[in-house]
């Protein structure tokens, strides 16, 4: 019902929206659970487990029970609280977990078996037959519990992440935050001021007491107005700081346009931030809790706090006959705000024998509500009395069982809340987040006078914190009442009385819980999901602990509490990871042929971040194999290109560098003469391999260093890390040029003949014999040329500048094809390295050493180097070991697969006969058979056996002879010619 | 989490790899015996308390740092270089 003359809504904006398919009318600033208490409609949702009709409890964003559904298919959004939900044209909400409606629940029937669903149910029902769990029923369970549901479609909405930086950040914008951030601000420091509502006050917007003798909302305006002049401070509506983290870290998210259909392309839904502060003041205020008796979760019965911000902020009232119950004097605040707005308050019923009595209503001292009636909503509860029971006629209940400070993110760091004996709550902890101070309600100052005075207090030693001084402020007057709570957790009696509403947990549960022994508060809460659901219990969890005490005969604060962990309130997945998704979870590294690849349609493949081309499709080809024995053979015949730019390169100078190398390599780099490249290996310090490739000397103390494409930045991080940690003496520096030089390789026969058009300089065999490297004019641009092979064959690498990259690969490519050569791709690479037995890897994964790669001897006895004291542990080169060898299949099948194992030709393919593994194979158009690498116990000393190549997953055997690795051109009279 | 580079100044840690103990830095002599490089490679502390860690500050300066840390209550106790760390 609406209240004339109350409110802050602006009603000369009226708004239709829509629940469950009808048209309602509410006011700018209404939220759904606003607008539809003034609509009258009490019924919101369905309950978890036993699908009872509930309505909303709260008026902020600790609702359990008021969640609804917005939006349709991919932006369709379950579980949005109503009371957070602002309304706006063209809202449609749907309430959840019901069938066939709202109003007739078929589920409902969960109600009537709940003898059988509660606390520990999952444990002790449903357990035979076995098989039926999974089969029948959890998904019957599954299908009836639960909350809203996501569509299963991609969601189209936009979430973005942002960063912020300040001096202090102020948690919650109530009469402390307002007060602190007034302060702050004043006084020059960089403030962030985060509220999670639309408007900032707090409980000053929700009630009638006056500050500085003005209406509260009136003394927020003028505060807001001088916060909004000030540069230094940023004010943050809509944002819930969710978390309190490391080093002054917090984590909060902004809901952006969830209060308009008004959403522009590409404008966020909502904003994850992560906010860097230096000092931060927690006011983030209390929330009020239940009194759990039976049938306490009837639609119309919610917190007295909720009735007087429906009231005061709202302009609505939650019903038109009223009664009111508690503990504190929060009640004939209630009472008074009510009958002032011309509500009619039916009973206020105190459970304390000293509570205050009236002239304006009727208050029972000494009572207790102990039941509620009515079928979708409250039409009458039951009093008792010394005297006896009594019912009393009624459609909204305002209950107060106190208040809990909302001490949330001091426990994020670990920190433990302190139990409060006169404010029968807990309260922060001090110094629980380094560098935060809890002030306000938050830290059990529960009048707001005493807010105000912690606001002053906490901004001035935050600021004396940062060095800076604090301006001279005196508290406004406001109001100062005294608290004077009983405490009150639950009214005895038969029947189920609910603690947590959104996961269906009664008291009953709890009890049940401490006599069949779970008597830690956690295993309490495991055993009866008790503050496990989204709202994580914050109506709820000190209630139950305050009944497990008492269940097992001991104190609330030798009980203890449960774990309060970030986020304060639920955020989607969307909102954590954005800016994290497609190429932002993955980027893509393009080289500068790519575009000239794609064009030829050429399929490309990740490696690493990289794309590369696999093969260059030709007319009439119709399958890979096709494309790349004709790459293949056109590299064996004539001469091919290929991007190899992905490989890293890291450019080294410094007079030490070949000392560098030589510590870093297990081969000797400094003797390699100026204009030379060498091969080079590179172990971990447990003497595995880590990386290979080759090394060319460009100078003195100038060298340039290629890694494998995947181990670049490993390699770039090793390098540092063995210069900065284990040799600062050596004066060297690495920079990573990767990105700079687009390199390719041309090889084959005729690759000598391709490049001489050119490049200037005479390259024949006396100035570039193999493995010479050099300063060249490339088409008048200068570049590098490296007489090095991957593929056996004559060869060359030749480098421009990224810039020329583009161009260079069509000239290389339209001038090896008149040679009757072209592009090849990593298909075709990788059969030429396989032939040559080259190592990739596939070969170097981990697990491997020097020896088993059949590169023992690289290792240089004349130096220490990483990895070369590990490398030379017994086990490391004993006997059996499985090293690398060469197979090709003898017998009826033909086929090697990469991953298949391989046993003594009569033993039986078991784990215990394993003899090693297949890791790379290949078709190879040279030698017209498939090609294997393999580790294989003692290979190297059983050329010419016959091994079993045995493939468990695909069902494949195949005979193999062992050969030596390299299958093609073994004395290498190619690469040289 | 904030760790302070000695070069860039307080960055977040994203900023940052993470390595393992800032033991990696006491590398023995060649011939410092089996026990001494198998505590070198493998053995590690998990201290509840103060533990040196080397950080590679690899979206900034590219430095290695020493962090010193309180793995109870996270506190970073003091940053440094890595070759200012080296015992």
């Amino acid at each position: 019902m609406r209240i004339d003359g109350k409110g802050l809504i602006d009603r000369n904006s009226p708004i239709e929206f829509e629940f469950d398919g009808v048209s309602y009318s509410g006011y700018q600033g209404d939220t759904l659970a606003s607008a539809l208490l003034a609509n009258e409609q009490r019924l919101m949702g369905r309950s978890f487990k036993y699908h009872r009709p509930r309505g909303v409890l709260t008026a902020g964003s600790e609702e359990p029970n008021a969640l609804v559904t917005v939006g349709q298919g991919g932006t369709q959004e379950p579980n949005v609280r109503a009371t957070m939900q602002e309304i706006y044209s063209g809202l449609s909400a749907r309430s959840q977990n019901r069938w066939p409606s709202l109003n007739f629940d078929l589920l409902s029937v969960n109600n009537l078996a709940a003898p059988f669903l509660g606390a520990g149910f999952y444990y002790k029902t449903f357990m035979w037959p076995k098989s039926f769990w999974e089969k029948l029923y959890e998904p019957i369970i599954r299908r009836a519990a639960g909350l809203g549901a996501l569509s299963g479609q991609n969601n189209s909405d936009k979430y973005e992440s942002a960063y912020a930086f300040c001096d202090i950040l102020v948690i919650g914008a109530g009469p402390t935050g307002l007060m602190a951030a007034l302060i702050a601000g004043r006084a020059g420091a960089d403030v962030i001021l985060a509220d999670e509502n639309t408007l900032m006050g707090g409980r000053l917007l929700a009630e009638t007491d006056a500050v500085d003798g003005k209406a509260g909302h009136i003394w927020v305006d003028e505060v807001l107005d001088e916060l909004r002049a000030m540069d230094n401070v940023r004010l943050m509506t809509r944002t819930t700081v969710s978390g309190a983290y490391d080093q002054g870290t917090f984590s909060a998210l902004e809901r952006v346009l969830h209060h308009t259909n008004d959403r522009p392309d590409g404008a966020p839904l909502e904003t994850y931030w992560r906010i860097s502060a230096k000092r931060s003041i927690l006011a983030a205020g209390a929330l009020e809790r239940p009194i759990a008796f039976r049938d306490n979760d009837r639609p119309g019965i919610m917190t007295a706090g909720a009735v007087r911000a429906y009231l005061n902020h709202w302009g609505v009232s939650p019903g038109r006959n009223i009664t009111i119950f508690g503990n504190t004097n929060d009640i004939h605040r209630t009472a008074r705000d009510l009958l002032s707005a011309g509500v009619h308050v039916a009973a206020v019923i105190d459970s304390r024998h000293d509570a205050p009595l009236s002239d304006d209503y009727q208050v029972l001292r000494g009572a207790q509500v102990c039941g509620s009636a009515g079928r979708t909503g409250l039409e009458s509860i039951t009093v008792r009395r010394a005297s006896g029971e009594d019912r009393i006629h009624t459609d909204c209940l305002a209950m107060t069982g106190g208040w809990n400070p909302s001490v949330h993110l001091t426990c994020h760091m670990n920190g433990r809340p302190v139990w409060d004996r006169e404010l029968a709550a807990f309260v922060p902890s001090p110094d629980a987040v380094p560098g935060m101070i809890a002030a306000g309600a938050c830290n059990g100052a529960f009048s707001t006078a005493a807010c105000l005075r912690q606001g002053i207090e906490s901004a001035k030693a935050t600021l004396t914190a940062l060095s800076l001084k604090t301006p001279n402020v005196s508290a406004p007057d406001a109001e100062n009442a005294p608290y004077e709570i009983t405490q009150l957790w639950s009214v005895p009696g038969r029947g189920r009385a609910w603690l947590d509403f959104q996961n269906d947990v009664t008291v009953k549960d709890v009890k049940q819980a401490a006599t069949e022994n779970f008597r830690s508060v956690e295993h309490m809460k495991r055993y009866t999901t008790q503050g496990m659901a989204t709202d994580q219990g914050k109506n709820s969890n000190v209630a139950a602990l305050a009944i497990l005490a008492d269940a097992t005969g001991r104190g609330i604060p030798e009980t203890g509490t449960t774990t309060f962990r970030p986020p304060y309130s639920p955020i989607a997945i969307a909102a954590f990871g954005a800016g994290a998704e497609g190429s932002g979870f993955k980027p893509q590294r393009f080289t500068t042929s790519h575009h000239a690849s794609v064009a030829r349609n050429a399929p490309m493949i990740e490696a690493g971040l990289w794309y590369r081309p696999s093969y260059f499709p030709k007319q009439g080809e119709t399958t890979w194999r096709q494309s790349c024995d004709r790459e293949v053979n056109m590299v064996r015949q004539a001469v091919g290109v290929c991007d190899v730019s992905t490989l890293g390169k890291i450019d080294i100078q410094g007079p030490d560098a070949g000392a560098f190398l030589d510590f870093v390599y297990t081969n000797v780099f400094s003797t390699l003469k100026v204009g030379r490249v060498r091969y080079g290996l590179m172990l971990r310090e447990d003497g595995y391999v880590m990386d290979d490739g080759t090394t060319a000397r460009l100078g003195e103390n100038h060298y340039v260093m290629t890694t494998t494409t995947a181990g670049a930045g490993d390699v770039m991080k090793h390098l540092e890390f063995v210069h900065q940690g284990l040799r600062p003496d050596l004066d060297v520096s690495f920079t990573s040029v990767t990105e700079q030089w687009a390199q390719f390789a041309v090889a084959g026969p005729k690759s000598r003949d391709l490049l001489d058009e050119l490049i200037e300089e005479t390259i024949d065999d006396e100035s570039w014999p193999f493995m010479a490297c050099g300063s060249v004019q490339v088409l008048g641009i200068p570049g590098r040329l490296f007489r090095i092979s991957f593929s056996g064959e004559h060869a060359y690498e030749v480098a421009v500048p990224a810039s020329y990259g583009a161009s260079l690969f069509d000239v290389l490519s339209e001038r090896a094809e008149a040679l009757g050569g072209g592009l090849y791709g990593m298909e075709a690479l990788n059969v030429l390295r396989i032939e040559k037995g080259f190592i990739t890897h596939a070969e170097i994964h981990g697990r491997t050493t020097a020896y088993d790669v059949g590169m023992g001897r690289m290792v240089s006895q004349k130096k220490d180097c990483i990895g070369k004291t590990m490398s030379e542990r017994p086990g490391l080169e004993e006997a059996g070991r499985e090293r690398l060898v060469g197979l090709k299949p003898i017998g009826e099948s033909k086929q090697l697969l990469a991953g298949a194992h391989l046993y003594n030709e009569e033993a039986e393919p078991v784990r215990t006969s394993d003899q090693g593994y297949v890791t790379s194979v290949c078709y190879s158009p040279t030698l017209e058979t498939m090609l294997g690498l393999a580790f294989l116990a003692d290979g190297p000393e059983r050329y010419g056996e016959i091994v079993k190549m045995v493939d468990h997953l695909r069902g494949v055997t195949t005979l193999c002879e062992i050969t030596n690795p390299v299958f093609f051109d073994p004395d290498g009279g190619r690469v040289r010619g | 989490m904030r760790i302070s580079c000695p070069f860039c100044g307080e960055r977040d840690r994203r900023e940052f790899y993470y390595r393992g103990a800032a033991v990696d830095l006491e590398r023995p002599l060649p011939g410092a015996g089996a026990d001494v490089w198998d505590a070198f490679v493998y053995l590690r502390e998990n201290p509840a308390g103060e533990t040196r860690e080397l950080w590679y500050h690899e979206g900034g300066c590219g430095a290695w740092i020493v962090v010193t840390r309180n793995t109870v209550t996270h506190e970073i106790l003091r940053t440094e270089h890595a070759s200012e760390a080296r015992s």
